[in-house]
């Protein structure tokens, strides 16, 4: 918890260094293409009706529809990028997308990082609470009480300012309205339309008081960028006029009074709810194991991608860090002051500091200075650095731990002192570190699950997605932290295997080692 | 006088310091090709440092040494190590070998794979030629069947005879020796010592640091006497023995008697 408020901080930071910059990194982003398509981020795990992936894995949602629209009037193609909540902002400013449309909250102080569209949704908090708890019609009768909400939201600040209450902030609206069920807070307060999507439709949940505060939604772009505002302006207000807007916002179910009075029109739903239908119906599935492995299958292309990903990003970084991490080890051993005292820093400050952090710093920090660097690229640098100085003191410890009359044998035949290390001393050494480095990449596996922060979708991003699509975090977490496990196994045995065969210590008959050895002991 | 008709080694005002302690206060001698030199004396008596000078292991204050015609140097109040010390050292290192009182083997590597590493990494030797010659010193040593041993499988004589056709492998002029049976079972010290005393007779020059004072004896042409780092008698094994100079390798000799 408190790392993530650390990196809210540091990319908040970042964001406002971000106005600064701005103009330069989105001169780039103008010339690479971007009249054919409109880049639009998002956060989309668990975030419906807003923008969201249904069922069978599809992009949709009342923002996704509106983007769209936006997107086809302007002629040009919308193309989507996701990215973390806390990322989003920043994101713009470092030239990632064009736009971000996620329900950000118009307000005085976020426009001072980014300018916004008129608004395309006026809404309030609804305050949802268990089934049978008396009415409530002011805030002010929460005092005393526990209530939950989003971090960053109108919500959370409407909160804190009224006296007494006891403000939980959630990163997920399901676990907030969890905690309403379970007893663990007494409501959760939250905007209307996430309300009527995830509370709506669960039994144990109902509404109360009246609306809350009034909710603007606009598009956010780049400071720097005050024409495209113009473009989408003028799109957004042809969807108002045509009643595509009113269209899109009927079958979402969210066609409310208020917009029809913002805007101007008939209060009455142009078009049936079938949209909240569907996920309404979708939201009370029945649980069966039968069927939660079929919608487990549905999502394999989403568990194979985070698979790879995770796969790909980790055996990189690793690769990096032992490359490094050797460069680093044999620098602080064998080199002159200079050489030894670079090293020791390297490894100090990088081991003290947080991975998040330095994950941040290069993705999100480095634009500042003019280094921009694909998610991927951030995120196997970061890592690899990072483990790089846990594996130079690997590597320290092992070379320290061969006796120092094999380097003289070495030279006293005659060998240089690089001959020596290389022929003699590494060889030896490379067997005593296989352990501890094993442990380390098994360790960087799961530690990549960090790169979510650089808009990376690994295998712990595809649990957030499928868990806040299929609302089962307790079937969908087995699942993923097993194929952790997984993934894991063979690099365990390799490395067993690797080790057996690298025995320096044969007093006994030598036996052929299996890469099987000990899995059946 | 040409090359061949000078001493093999030369070694003179030879000075070693660690810190404040001086552990070699000038020392000097001289062997022709082919002798077998003892150097006997109480622990701390600075004979194993003189041995790592010579192949500078240890990298000396002050003096000279010259063997199989290489030249170290350093003058007295020299400060800053000649940057060509180092290629002379290497150079040096090439032409003289060195046995170790813990063997040294390289663990991790068969018997053969030790004799032929230095050939093929620093002779570049063709693999098929390290390793006849390598089987050839091995079959010297008595070691001929355990070629495709590991050095745990092998008993502590038989490693440091694996370590010395280790060092004939690079066909040294010198070899020098630092306690080489100290580690030893006594039921195993002869074993290697027959193999320095078949060198020996092959016309090796060979320098032995030792506390085998009957061994010093037999094989010996002449014998060092060291003693708070400086040669205190230098003569032949005969007469160390029967008549020694100095009243110090008297009472030294005496304890073996």
């Amino acid at each position: 918890m408190k790392l993530r408020s650390l990196a809210t901080l540091l990319v908040t930071l970042f964001g406002f260094s971000q106005a600064f910059c701005a103009t330069k990194s989105s001169d780039k982003t103008d010339g690479k293409g971007a009249a054919s398509e409109l880049r639009w981020a998002a956060a989309v795990d668990s975030n419906a009706p807003f923008a969201f992936y249904d069922k069978n894995n599809r992009l949709t949602g009342f923002e996704f529809e509106i983007i769209e629209g936006i997107s086809r009037r302007m002629g040009r193609e919308p193309k989507f990028i996701q990215n973390s909540w806390d990322g989003l902002t920043p994101g713009l400013g470092r030239g990632l997308y064009d736009c971000v449309i996620c329900g950000i909250e118009v307000t005085a102080e976020k426009g001072q990082e980014v300018l916004f569209s008129n608004p395309y949704y006026i809404t309030f908090e609804q305050l949802v609470v268990a089934k049978g708890t008396p009415p409530v019609t002011s805030l002010a009768e929460l005092s005393g009480r526990k209530v939950g909400t989003l971090e960053q939201t109108a919500a959370l600040k409407m909160l804190q300012d009224t006296s007494n209450v006891v403000v939980k902030s959630y990163a997920e609206e399901m676990n907030a309205y969890h905690d309403v069920a379970n007893g663990r807070i007494y409501g959760a307060l939250l905007d209307f339309p996430i309300a009527k999507y995830y509370a709506g439709p669960d039994a144990a949940l109902e509404f109360t008081g009246p609306p809350f505060g009034k909710i603007t939604y606009g598009i956010a772009v780049s400071r720097s960028r005050p024409e495209l505002v113009q473009q989408i302006n003028a799109a957004l207000g042809e969807m108002v006029r045509s009643g595509e807007l009113r269209d899109i916002l009927s079958r979402w179910g969210l066609w409310t009074p208020t917009m029809a009075k913002a805007l101007n029109q008939s209060a009455e739903p142009s078009l049936p709810d079938t949209e909240f239908k569907a996920f309404a119906a979708q939201f009370n599935e029945a649980g069966g194991i039968v069927a939660k492995l079929q919608r487990y299958f549905v999502y394999w292309p989403v568990i194979l991608d985070g698979c790879i990903l995770t796969l790909e990003i980790s055996i990189l970084s690793m690769a990096i860090a032992i490359a490094v991490g050797f460069l680093l080890a044999l620098m602080r051993v064998y080199g002159p002051f200079p050489l030894r005292l670079i090293s020791i820093l390297y490894i100090e400050i990088v081991r003290g500091t947080p991975l998040l952090v330095q994950l941040l710093i290069l993705f999100y920090g480095l634009p500042y200075i003019g280094i921009k660097l694909e998610p991927f690229i951030a995120g196997m640098l970061g890592l690899g650095m990072n483990y790089a100085a846990y594996e130079a003191e690997n590597y320290r410890a092992g070379l320290l731990a061969i006796p120092k009359g094999q380097m003289e044998a070495a030279r006293a035949l005659g060998m240089t002192h690089r001959q020596g290390l290389r022929c003699v001393v590494v060889p030896q050494a490379f067997r005593l570190v296989l352990p501890p480095v094993t442990n380390d990449f098994i360790s960087l596996l799961k530690d990549s699950s960090l790169v979510s922060a650089v808009t990376l979708i690994d295998l712990t991003g595809a649990y957030t997605r499928i868990a806040t699509q299929t609302f089962d975090y307790f079937g969908t977490g087995l699942l993923i932290a097993a194929i952790y496990l997984l993934i894991g196994l063979p690099f365990v045995r390799l490395a067993g295997w690797l080790e057996k065969r690298l025995s320096s210590d044969h007093r006994t008959p030598k036996q052929k080692p299996s890469f099987w050895i000990g899995l059946g002991a | 006088m040409s090359e061949k008709d000078l001493p093999i080694v030369q070694v003179s005002a030879l000075r070693k310091s660690f810190g404040d302690i001086a552990v070699l206060k000038g020392v000097g001698f001289e062997m022709e090709q082919g002798d077998l030199v003892s150097i006997i004396g109480p622990s701390g008596c600075g004979k194993s440092t003189l041995l790592r000078c010579l192949n500078a292991l240890e990298v000396m204050d002050s003096g000279s040494i010259r063997i199989a015609g290489v030249t170290l140097e350093r003058s007295e109040g020299e400060t800053r190590l000649d940057p060509r010390f180092h290629d002379l050292a290497h150079e040096l290192r090439q032409r003289v070998g060195m046995v170790f009182q813990q063997f040294n083997l390289f663990p991790n590597k068969t018997i053969l794979e030790n004799v032929i590493l230095a050939p093929l990494v620093v002779n570049k030797e063709p693999r098929e030629v390290a390793e006849e010659n390598a089987l050839r010193q091995l079959e010297k040593v008595g070691l001929g069947g355990f070629a495709k041993r590991y050095p745990a499988q092998l008993s502590g004589g038989q490693q440091q005879r694996a370590a010395i056709a280790r060092s004939l492998a690079m066909n040294p002029k010198v070899m020098l020796y630092d306690e080489p049976t100290s580690a030893l079972d006594p039921m195993l010290v002869d074993e290697v010592l027959a193999v320095m005393k078949a060198l020996d007779a092959e016309g090796m020059t060979q320098i032995v640091v030792t506390h085998e004072i009957r061994f010093a004896r037999d094989a010996s042409d002449y014998i060092i006497y060291m003693e708070q780092g400086e040669i205190v008698e230098l003569s032949d094994q005969d007469e160390i023995f029967t008549n020694p100079k100095d009243e110090r390798t008297r009472r030294f000799l005496h304890r073996f008697s």
